[in-house]
């Protein structure tokens, strides 16, 4: 996991804040009688977006970790409800490397492993790009060299 | 005859959708998969006009009586059967044109269908990716000799997208497609038993009130009686009228007498459901290495699983069903073809309510195992486990008395009686469910399956192909770290996609999941312990 991976967590965390306090500060900018309580809330969920920006990532970021080795795929995540997810190359089915606009701008990446069950995808978020698009290629390879139909 | 159409791009002739009339056995075209195109038969306009007439009638006839009040009947009369004379005319010629335009082919490599008449839809299966053709008709369907087939591949995603239905053919057709795009596993060796594994057993039908449709039945018995009241504006009235017919009795009885009738006509509603789903009911096993269940008495239905797909079983009892010592077979495969909603749980539906020991049974020879895997003895989990249900359920009925009590202390006595009450009945309730689910936990191997069994209320016992398990996931929440308990899960191609073992112990369920699976988390059992103990220092 890069460093950066914090600051884009944060930085994620901080958007989707803003949105609900911007619409709020506005309407209550507009609306008298409800001015007050509009301005309130919009304060309390600013102060929790802040809180949970200035904590969480760095927890994150502590919790997280991957690892790939020949035979197979391992993601731990989870700070609260900790989950550690197993995949073998013989069952992987399809590698995606995803870059949302907030990760290209802290040159991150996140690569998806999903296994033929439904309920299996690993996500492996929060890599450099270069890494991310390196082991995403490393993962195609690694699957193509291992025979079977991944059912 | 069909001969005389074998060109590349021809539509077959009138003559030979005659020759399906008979009974289609003569027809070489199915046995030796042809390059010709066929057609959907034509009777299905027969089926459209009979139902749009239905549905003209059942429309036109409140109509009818509606209008008949302001205006003179003939003119009434002769609107609305213009009306639905356009309506089924209409109806049919559209159809007529789908007829046209709807053409299929069963070639040695693939199947291919085309439809529309705008947008013309081209789609093809490889015959070799076909796992399921599944036959079903209504009664009107079956009066006509029709059914619809739906031929489905393993995907289980874009749902429709991965299905061709023929809507309809004749039903000697449907079995002769059936028979031929399944049969080509034919060369499986060591095949068990063949032939039927399971046939209805009218006894069965006992178990039916039993279980959770007969409420649910009641229920909605009595919500439309309440709704259709409401329409006419007479729900004032039905009730009046049902206060009038309890008038000597205090309302507590009343309240009793009418739960015991919506249970009643619940338990009626459930039998006649029985009957429709399960009547004629046959399981058994093809020599193409399929696994096939027919059943309904008016709606027939023909559902294929082969059994290459077929990933393990689950036995399901769900509470009322398991009190009376009966479970439900279901089969866990993959691209099993998911009906559009409500359907779905029937198509994997294997065997109904049955015995257990019947279940039980019926799962090993669907297996092939000699030994039931759903009823080998299962290890326990760890005390934590209970602990954890008894706090739970002690919680679910702490918080609404809390609530209650609060409410009561606020505003009115009466309701801190009502609390008290609740807590009298509720709390041994859930005790016993508690302990009820901590009894049902239990996970172990049997042979070359993972069994899992957990849940009270609907207690389902997995068993899983150890091969087919392709990942595992461990997970932990803060309350189950304090415990030393984690919950394991097997993810799978098949079925559900995921089978929880719910609040093992750390070890015990790592460990398990290495052996089940050896060469799957083996390797990472280090790994799991290390990164752990990194953390707690840090």
């Amino acid at each position: 996991m890069d460093e950066r991976a914090v600051a884009w967590w944060r930085s994620q965390l901080l958007v989707t804040t803003a949105v609900p306090v911007v619409v709020l500060a506005v309407l209550g900018a507009l609306i008298g009688p409800a001015r007050f309580w509009l301005l309130l809330a919009a304060g309390a969920i600013a102060a929790l977006g802040l809180g949970c920006a200035a904590f969480f990532p760095a927890w994150w970021f502590r919790v997280h970790r991957w690892e790939v080795t020949d035979e197979a795929v391992y993601v731990r995540t989870g700070a609260l409800w900790q989950e550690w997810r197993i995949a073998p190359m013989s069952r992987i089915q399809t590698v995606d490397t995803v870059r949302g606009p907030l990760e290209q701008l802290f040159r991150l990446g996140t690569v998806t492993v999903t296994t033929a069950s439904s309920k299996g995808a690993l996500r492996i978020a929060g890599l450099d790009h270069e890494l991310a698009a390196e082991l995403g290629e490393r993962l195609t390879a690694l699957t193509q060299a291992t025979p079977g139909d991944a059912t | 005859m069909s001969e005389a159409a074998p060109g590349e791009d021809r539509y077959v002739g009138d003559g030979d959708i005659g020759d399906g009339d008979i009974g289609g056995a003569g027809r070489p075209s199915v046995a030796v998969p042809g390059e010709e195109w066929r057609r959907l038969d034509r009777r299905m306009l027969l089926a459209t006009a009979a139902v749009l007439c239905g549905v003209a009638g059942g429309a036109g006839l409140p109509a009818t009586v509606g209008l008949a009040g302001s205006r003179p009947l003939w003119q009434v009369l002769s609107w609305v059967l213009a009306g639905a004379l356009l309506l089924v005319l209409g109806g049919t010629a559209a159809d007529y044109v789908r007829w046209r335009r709807t053409r299929y082919r069963i070639g040695p490599e693939r199947v291919e269908l085309h439809t529309g008449l705008l947008l013309v839809k081209r789609r093809s299966l490889a015959r070799e990716r076909i796992r399921s053709v599944d036959l079903t008709a209504n009664p009107l369907q079956r009066l006509l000799g029709l059914v619809k087939v739906r031929i489905g591949t393993g995907e289980s995603t874009g749902g429709s997208e991965s299905t061709l239905e023929l809507d309809l053919v004749t039903r000697a057709e449907g079995e002769l497609l059936r028979h031929d795009l399944l049969a080509r596993a034919a060369t499986d060796a060591g095949v068990p038993d063949e032939g039927a594994l399971a046939t209805v057993d009218p006894r069965w039908i006992r178990y039916a009130p039993v279980s959770f449709v007969a409420p649910a039945l009641g229920g909605a018995a009595a919500g439309a009686v309440m709704q259709v009241s409401e329409w006419f504006g007479a729900q004032a009235e039905v009730i009046d009228w049902i206060g009038e017919r309890f008038r000597d009795v205090s309302l507590v009885w009343m309240l009793v007498d009418l739960a015991l009738i919506a249970t009643v006509v619940g338990a009626v509603g459930a039998l006649g459901l029985w009957v429709e789903m399960w009547w004629n009911y046959r399981l058994e096993r093809e020599p193409g290495g399929t696994l096939r269940v027919r059943r309904g008495l008016l709606t027939a239905r023909s559902v294929s699983i082969e059994e290459r797909r077929l990933r393990g079983i689950e036995v399901v009892e769900p509470l009322g069903v398991r009190l009376a010592g009966a479970a439900r077979v279901d089969a866990v495969a993959t691209g099993l073809a998911k009906d559009d909603g409500d359907k779905h749980a029937d198509l994997k539906t294997l065997l109904p309510a049955v015995p257990r020991e019947l279940a039980d049974r019926v799962a090993a020879q669907v297996l092939g195992e000699p030994e039931p895997p759903t009823g080998a003895p299962l290890a326990a989990h760890p005390r934590a486990a209970r602990t954890r249900r008894l706090r739970w359920a002690l919680w679910s009925v702490a918080a609404p008395v809390a609530l209650l009590a609060g409410l009561g202390l606020l505003l009115t006595p009466v309701l801190l009686y009502v609390a008290a009450g609740c807590a009298v009945v509720l709390t041994p309730l859930a005790v016993l469910l508690a302990l009820d689910a901590y009894r049902s936990l239990g996970h172990g191997v049997s042979g070359a399956y993972l069994v899992t069994r957990s849940g009270t209320v609907r207690r389902t016992t997995v068993a899983l192909q150890r091969s087919g398990v392709i990942g595992w996931t461990v997970k932990q929440s803060y309350f189950q770290r304090r415990a030393g308990v984690l919950t394991l899960t097997a993810t799978t191609a098949a079925g559900d996609g995921a089978y929880d073992i719910l609040d093992a112990g750390e070890s015990q369920g790592l460990t398990f999941a290495a052996e089940a699976v050896p060469d799957l988390l083996a390797p990472f059992v280090e790994p799991v312990r290390t990164p752990e103990a990194r953390s707690t220092e840090g």
